[in-house]
């Protein structure tokens, strides 16, 4: 009976303190004068996010609360929140969540001076949303397996009988999306489940829940090759060191449909009561400050502002050649999500 | 004799309480039931508006779904992967309960009828899987070996998470088993086995069919271990949909498939437990005056039961836990700013003991107007009460999101709003504590005060009350584990900026900071731990106030 009563009083106190703590966060944000809170829901990568919100609060005056989880999930609870939604700014790591939100008139217009801070084929059409990194999809390979003359020049090869057992990956990850589509842009629809078939029956049991997992398996040689974005080979070699690599990077040929830069981006809610201090957020991502804090990080993205230059182990985005399609093109996900489920994938 | 004395949990999952053949629920005693049959109207108010609150994220599901066009659910379920997906959750669900009843039954015999050495430090480590995380449990097992993957992986992992749902009912009914009739039967000349098999098989049978029913349960709902596994369950094709389409009406209305899984599991484990409970003896015997149990001797067995016992406690706690250890001693590794540890901790406990609370306030209406009402719409409301537990987690949260926006848009993200999603998640954990123990007070010294001249509510605080304070302890015990290690719903739940132990974990493991990430799991199951050794003292107390000795 005393434990009863001690869990009880404990909780109870504990709900009380938490409700109070709570309330005075909110007092503390409101009556501290000129300093706003914005809240950020974040389906980035967490630890780029917080280098840029530490500096853009350091230069602002701007405090930035973060959420953190997956953009699907991020971009769900807007969703649901709609109107009523307490997030002014969304951050996600492709573009469909973003084209998703617009096509439900939940972003605000992005202002003009943060749109023209990066070339215009990578901001949304409508003005909604603006593009803050990009990714490109690559080869990944394992060097004791593989050399650079085996690979193949097009993603379409990987689904040949020829890579069967050899290939790998994440097909529930949002990063294969923008490939599917930029696939079926070019070989149309039946070309492109044909594709994801192929790979279904080449990756055999090498299916796996994440990219990350996917490059670790390619580096320990459990699967030879994989078409991943750039970034996790090098935040592999970042958390291992460039000794215990055994894989590299290749890039497919010039303007191949899976060659694919995909683009990483933010938009103002619609329903944002904070939308100065949000989009100065905005313009803070796109800055040459904020990007040169992407180029830095651990995140291997390509700042997409003219003149900040990528981390110095990237090929320059000015050197690749991807498929020439445009963030709207690569759309909101619905197309690749059907043809993954016609291919009984997910 | 420790043994002698019926635990909190012990009757917990009994889906019949008539199976205990305690005078409250036994025929006979039924009819002479002082508290009548009709339920006084504020019992049944309270759980009615319980139970309402229970059905949101169901009626939720259904809103959503309404708005999908039908055309693209069927076309989605006539998949061949769909077929392959329900096969999946069939055969991991009848695996996963096979193998966690077996292991649950052998590791209740061998430590409540046996003379095994070291039976408290074993009881202990038995509960402990309870509070390792799913998310720590996948993938620790993934990175230690790449064999643990595909149905063979899931059903190890699950089957070790979740054996304990099953071993404690268990072991309390068989503490509550009287020994004689075993014995008379091997008195007779039946094999040991067979005996087993025809006496103490059907006296442990209701609770174990309820443990089986949330193993079920929880398997149905699970996403995030199966994920790491690479291994497909139905709610795959949930998670796909809502990922890669941020499609939530299609998802909730695949959801409802979740639901249509559970109610069968439900129905199945309600009809069997009926039919089983008429020639149950447990409780027959179990609350006359004298309980007998008779302890066996391991014999020559005592060396490999041990080496069992290890080998099971080694897979269960102490891979999850050493992994834990490991990844503390590699180097930090992060730019994440630190998420202070003792705030988080402190967020942990406050959230997850708030909502042992309220789940264990909400529970106890549906739980006695249940057991001492029984009645159709007693025995409805109970079986809603374990709907939530087949909802994943990400479907409830997102339910919450819903109706905190629509209805109570001022609790959106705050701590109560957290603690009422917990409560609703976890609520069987409360009711079948809390059923088991009330199942245990008898009605008649409850009588007795009214006809003192008590009135019914005063007569329930000051009689009742103190007689299921075991039960009580148990529920809350329970919702605080499962809360304490709950993620999902947490990320979407929590109040902006906030953090618990499981999030601040989350946040570190998906920036494979593992050295700064462990931290946040140690001090999860040192935390979890707590409740579970609390737990165990119950466990271990000779006859204790709330227990039945008052009818003999």
């Amino acid at each position: 009976m005393v434990g009863v009563v001690r869990i009880a009083a404990l909780a109870a106190g504990g709900l009380l303190a938490g409700s109070l703590a709570a309330c005075g966060g909110a007092a503390s944000a409101g009556s501290s004068g000129p300093a706003q809170t914005i809240t950020l829901y974040n389906g980035q990568h967490e630890q780029t996010t917080q280098a840029l919100v530490a500096a853009f609060e350091k230069e602002t005056g701007i405090r930035v609360t973060v959420r953190s989880d997956a953009e699907a999930v991020v971009t769900g609870q807007i969703l649901q929140e709609g109107a009523r939604s307490p997030a002014d700014v969304i951050y996600t790591e492709n573009s469909p969540p973003l084209e998703k939100l617009q096509e439900q008139h939940l972003l605000a217009p992005v202002s003009a001076s943060t749109l023209a801070s990066v070339p215009a084929r990578f901001d949304s059409q409508a003005n909604d949303w603006a593009g803050v990194s990009a990714r490109v999809t690559v080869l990944v390979y394992n060097t004791h397996a593989l050399t650079q003359a085996q690979l193949p020049a097009s993603a379409l090869d990987l689904a040949s009988p020829k890579w069967k057992g050899k290939f790998g990956f994440a097909p529930s990850e949002t990063d294969l999306q923008p490939v599917i589509t930029s696939i079926t842009r070019v070989h149309g629809r039946a070309a492109a489940l044909a594709w994801l078939k192929g790979l279904k029956a080449n990756a055999e049991s090498n299916v796996y829940p994440d990219n990350e997992t996917v490059m670790a398996k390619i580096n320990s040689g459990q699967v030879q090759i994989a078409l991943i974005n750039n970034y996790y080979w090098y935040r592999l070699r970042l958390q291992l060191g460039a000794a215990a690599m055994h894989s590299a990077v290749a890039h497919l040929g010039a303007g191949d449909s899976g060659y694919v830069l995909d683009v990483s981006g933010a938009g103002v809610l619609a329903s944002s009561q904070h939308k100065t201090a949000a989009q100065k957020f905005l313009a803070f991502l796109v800055s040459a400050q904020g990007q040169a804090i992407i180029a830095h990080s651990d995140s291997y993205e390509y700042p997409l502002r003219p003149g900040v230059a990528a981390a110095a182990l990237l090929t320059p985005l000015s050197q690749l050649s991807p498929a020439s399609n445009t963030v709207a093109d690569l759309g909101d996900g619905l197309l690749p999500l059907r043809l993954l489920q016609q291919a009984q994938l997910g | 004799m420790q043994a002698m004395n019926g635990s909190p949990l012990a009757t917990a999952v009994l889906p019949d309480a008539s199976a205990f053949g305690s005078p409250a629920a036994g025929d006979g005693a039924q009819a002479a039931d002082p508290v009548g049959r009709r339920p006084p109207w504020p019992l049944t108010g309270t759980a009615a508006l319980v139970c309402t609150a229970l059905l949101l994220p169901v009626a939720f599901l259904i809103w959503q779904a309404s708005g999908v066009g039908w055309s693209l659910i069927t076309r989605l379920l006539m998949r061949r992967v769909t077929l392959t997906l329900l096969t999946n959750t069939v055969e991991l669900t009848l695996a996963v309960t096979t193998c966690a009843a077996l292991i649950a039954l052998g590791a209740a015999w061998c430590i409540e009828r046996t003379n095994l050495p070291g039976r408290r430090l074993w009881r202990v480590l038995m509960l402990l899987p309870l509070a390792i995380p799913d998310f720590v449990t996948g993938y620790t097992w993934s990175s230690l070996s790449p064999a643990v993957h595909g149905l063979g992986g899931a059903v190890l992992v699950m089957t070790l998470g979740l054996f304990p749902l099953i071993y404690l009912p268990v072991a309390a009914a068989l503490r509550r088993a009287d020994s004689t009739l075993y014995e008379v039967a091997r008195g007779l000349g039946t094999g040991r086995f067979t005996a087993f098999l025809r006496v103490v098989l059907p006296q442990i049978r209701p609770a174990l069919l309820g443990g089986c029913l949330l193993v079920t349960l929880a398997l149905l709902a699970e996403f995030g271990a199966f994920e790491i596994l690479r291994f497909q369950t139905f709610t795959t094709e949930i998670f796909t949909e809502f990922t890669l389409g941020f499609n939530a009406p299609a998802a909730s209305a695949l959801s409802l498939l979740l639901v249509l899984l559970s109610l069968l599991a439900l129905g199945a484990e309600h009809i069997v437990g009926r039919r089983g409970s008429g020639r149950t003896t447990a409780g027959g015997l179990a609350s006359a005056r004298v309980l007998r149990i008779r302890r066996y001797r391991l014999g020559w067995a005592t060396v490999p039961v041990i080496g069992g016992f290890v080998a099971l406690t080694g897979l269960s706690v102490g891979v999850p836990v050493s992994t834990v250890v490991f990844w503390r001693f590699q180097a930090p590794d992060t730019t994440l700013p630190p998420i202070p540890l003792a705030g988080a901790a402190w967020n942990t406990v406050t959230y997850a003991g708030s909502a042992a609370i309220l789940a264990t306030v909400a529970a106890f209406p549906v739980a006695l107007l249940f057991v001492r009402h029984r009645g159709r719409l007693g025995t409805l409301f109970e079986r809603i009460g374990y709907l939530s537990q087949g909802l994943p987690g990400l479907v409830l949260a997102l339910a919450l999101v819903f109706f905190a926006i629509h209805a109570a848009y001022p609790l959106y993200q705050t701590p109560e709003l957290l603690v009422v999603t917990y409560a609703i998640m976890f609520f069987p954990l409360a009711l079948v504590s809390l059923r088991a123990s009330l199942v245990q007070a008898p009605p008649r010294l409850e009588e007795t005060a009214r006809s003192l001249g008590c009135r019914p509510a005063a007569a329930l605080a000051r009689v009742t009350l103190p007689l299921v304070a075991p039960g009580i302890a148990a529920s809350a015990a329970l919702v605080f584990l499962a809360a304490v290690v709950e993620l999902t719903a947490t990320l979407v739940l929590i109040p902006s900026g906030a953090h618990t132990l499981a999030t601040a974990f989350w946040a570190y493991q998906q920036n494979s900071s593992y050295a700064s990430a462990s931290r946040y799991a140690i001090v999860i199951v040192a935390i979890a731990a707590v409740p579970g050794c609390l737990l165990q003292r119950w466990f271990d107390r000779g006859p204790g106030r709330g227990e039945v000795r008052g009818q003999s």
